[in-house]
This record gives C-alpha cells, sequence and structure tokens, in this order.
C-alpha cells in the first residue's frame, strides 16, 4: 500500500496544479493526505530522487516530477544513479536499471 | 465515410525537450518526417484524428486503471508537463463529444472500454500533434491503451480495440484519421534512457508493416521487458492501428536516437476493406 500512496502522490501533485500551488505553499498538509513511511515521506520531503527511484517509483511519475522540480535532464540521471550507488537496486516496479553503473548512456 | 489515414510515430518527450542535445542532422531528419507525415495526414482531408496513445498517469492510475478508455468532451488541454521542459505550450485542443460518443457506442458492443468526458494530455499526445498539427485546428478523439500499470491490456485485445475502432469508423459519416503513439524498445525514464534495440525495432516494424497479425500478437510481455524495455508495452498502441487499417504499412522513418530515448519512427499504413 506504501509504494502505491509515493505514486497516488506524484500522480495527484504531476497532473493538478492546484495540489502543486498547495504542495509548495504547505508541503506537509498535502503529504499528510498520503498513507506514507517515514522514509518515503523523507524522500518527498528532500526531492530526493534517487531514494524515490529506489523505493520503485514507477519512472513516468517519477520523470514528471522531476520536470515539476526543474530538475536538468542529465542531473535527474545522475540522481536516479546516486540512488541505486547509495541504497541498492530498485526494490520494486518495472522501471529498474539495467546498465552499468558507471555506463554513459546516450553519453550523459 | 471510414478511415482516411492511419499511421504511427514516436511520442518521446524527449525529441522537443531535449532537442538542443541531439545531433542537429539527426534532429533535422526527423522533422522533416513529421513534416511529410503532417502534410500526408492533412492530405487525407480528415474530419478528426483518433490518436491511440499510451498515456503516462495523464489521467488514469492505479486506483481505477482502464484497459481502453477514450475522450468524450469538446476541450482537452495539455500538456500536463512542466512547458518548458516539455518544449512544448499549455494549450487546449479542440474534441467532438457527439463524435467520441458514437465512436464509443459502437466499439463497446465488442470491447468493453471506458470513457472521460474530461482529459489531460501528455507528452504521449502532445509530442505528435506539435508537429502534426501545430495549430490544434484539427479535431482529436484521444484513445489510451493501458501499457503503464501492470495487469497491462493483452494484445490480443488490443487487436480487438483496433478492429472495433475500425468497425466503429465505418458507421461515421466523418472522415476519421487514425494515429498511434508510442516506441518500440526503449527503457524511458531510467538511468538506462538512450538504450535501444535496434534489431528488435526493425524486426517488430517489419512484422507491423506486413500487418502479419500472428507476428505481432506473439510478443509477450516477458520477452519484451528484458529485450526492449518497460518502453517496449507501448508496441499495443502500434497494434492497434495494424488491426483498424487492415492494410500494408510503409516505415518513412527510423533511427534510433539515445538522447530522444528511442528509436524515432515514422510509419504510415493503407487502408483495405
Amino acid at each position: 500500500m506504501s509504494l502505491y500512496s509515493m505514486q497516488k502522490f506524484l500522480f495527484d501533485l504531476n497532473r493538478d496544479p492546484g495540489v502543486q500551488a498547495l504542495f509548495r505553499s504547505a508541503p506537509g498538509n498535502v503529504l499528510d493526505r498520503y498513507d506514507l513511511t517515514r522514509e518515503e515521506r523523507a524522500a518527498i520531503e528532500t526531492h530526493n530522487i534517487g531514494l524515490i527511484y529506489v523505493l520503485g517509483a514507477n519512472g513516468q511519475l517519477l520523470m514528471h516530477y522531476a520536470a515539476y522540480l526543474g530538475m536538468p535532464w542529465p542531473e535527474y540521471i545522475a540522481a536516479m544513479r546516486n540512488g541505486v550507488t547509495q541504497h541498492g537496486a530498485v526494490r520494486a516496479g518495472i522501471y529498474a536499471m539495467t546498465t552499468d553503473l558507471n555506463e554513459k548512456v546516450a553519453n550523459i | 465515410m471510414s478511415l482516411v489515414f492511419a499511421g504511427i510515430c514516436s511520442h518521446a518527450p524527449g525529441i522537443t525537450g531535449r532537442a538542443h542535445m541531439a545531433e542537429p542532422t539527426a534532429v533535422k531528419s526527423l522533422h522533416a518526417a513529421y513534416r511529410s507525415m503532417s502534410e500526408q495526414l492533412k492530405a487525407s482531408r480528415p474530419d478528426a484524428l483518433v490518436v491511440i496513445a499510451a498515456e503516462h498517469f495523464a489521467n488514469f492510475f492505479m486506483s481505477n486503471m482502464p484497459s481502453f478508455a477514450i475522450g468524450m468532451a469538446d476541450r482537452y488541454e495539455g500538456p500536463i508537463e512542466d512547458p518548458q521542459w516539455l518544449g512544448i505550450a499549455r494549450t487546449s485542443v479542440p474534441g467532438n463529444a457527439d463524435l467520441s460518443r458514437r465512436l464509443i457506442q459502437e466499439i463497446m458492443q465488442s470491447v468493453d472500454i471506458a470513457y472521460a468526458e474530461e482529459w489531460k494530455f501528455d507528452h504521449g499526445i502532445m509530442v505528435p500533434l506539435h508537429f502534426l498539427t501545430p495549430d490544434y485546428d484539427l479535431t482529436i478523439v484521444p484513445m489510451n491503451i493501458n501499457c503503464q500499470g501492470p495487469p497491462l491490456t493483452p494484445l490480443h485485445r488490443a487487436w480487438a480495440f483496433g478492429e472495433a475502432l475500425r468497425r466503429a469508423a465505418d458507421t461515421c459519416s466523418e472522415r476519421i484519421a487514425i494515429l498511434g503513439t508510442g516506441g518500440i524498445s526503449h527503457w524511458p525514464a531510467t538511468p538506462d534512457s538512450g538504450k535501444i534495440n535496434e534489431t528488435w525495432d526493425r524486426e517488430f516494424l517489419r512484422s507491423w508493416s506486413a500487418n502479419n497479425k500472428a507476428a505481432l500478437l506473439a510478443y509477450n510481455d516477458t520477452d519484451t521487458y528484458r529485450e526492449a524495455g518497460q518502453g517496449g508495452f507501448e508496441i499495443r498502441t502500434f497494434i492497434s492501428v495494424s488491426a483498424a487499417a487492415k492494410g500494408l504499412g510503409s516505415v518513412h522513418f527510423y533511427q534510433p536516437i539515445p538522447i530522444f530515448a528511442v528509436g524515432c519512427t515514422i510509419a504510415t499504413m493503407t487502408i483495405t476493406e
């Protein structure tokens, strides 16, 4: 249920400007609506793309979230690689990393 | 009237959002291919364009995930993504609720679908429209096949959906164009982004062009995930176009462009009775 809740937050945020505005002004109030683990909540609060990736968020939800954060593409790719380096392999979902940690795919 | 145009194309967000990071010659060739498809589409004088897309959580989530969904509104909006990130300004796109309703009523005679009177477009629709109908002046009917949230729509049901769409289009007085959007092999939104299995792509496009139903439906998600990534699940939209058009395909452009995360594809299919 928890990964589901984290992804539901990303879904709601990514598609709804109203949620985005509220999240900017009162992020805690928004996150209180979701049944998140302490690790998931902290990852979101600190914009920790790498950990959210490792926790198993669907890549499309995560990519749109990174875009919402204004994260340039190379930083987004690097953040996911750093997440795997720090926290280990992706734990759930269908967006696991299949390339080597030091591999430069698309020269990034 | 019935179908007047059938095609497939890539919809990767990098095509518009990361164009500045790609090799300029490749970008120029891809843009020319989109322009050519746009001209073909316009020459078919369509009254509406049905876009069969694989959306990415712009409307549907695992709280209530339909195998198939069809928009039924007079206006749509998009993109949901940050416009600067995607390289496409937020806009309003015309729909036709009455046409949608008639298509839906006929399709649901043989395929169970969901309909939606509100629908936000993501890159799955906005990137193709950016090139094909840049003035957003053509009526769009959005359709979606679940390629994102497993359990995914079975391939043989995507085929049945295409057949039902064709039957529905045949009942309409309007001139209907259809477009399937998605990727073939790709590993989008991951550190693998840019990995492309060109051999797998070309084999799929051969089967698609020959409209080889047996070969297209012989793919399975386990092998596709291993050989073509989670992005390969989007072949469902291309397969539905084959079933609807019933003709033979011509691949006008195929080129892996790693920074766009996909083998960029532009193809059309003849329409056969």
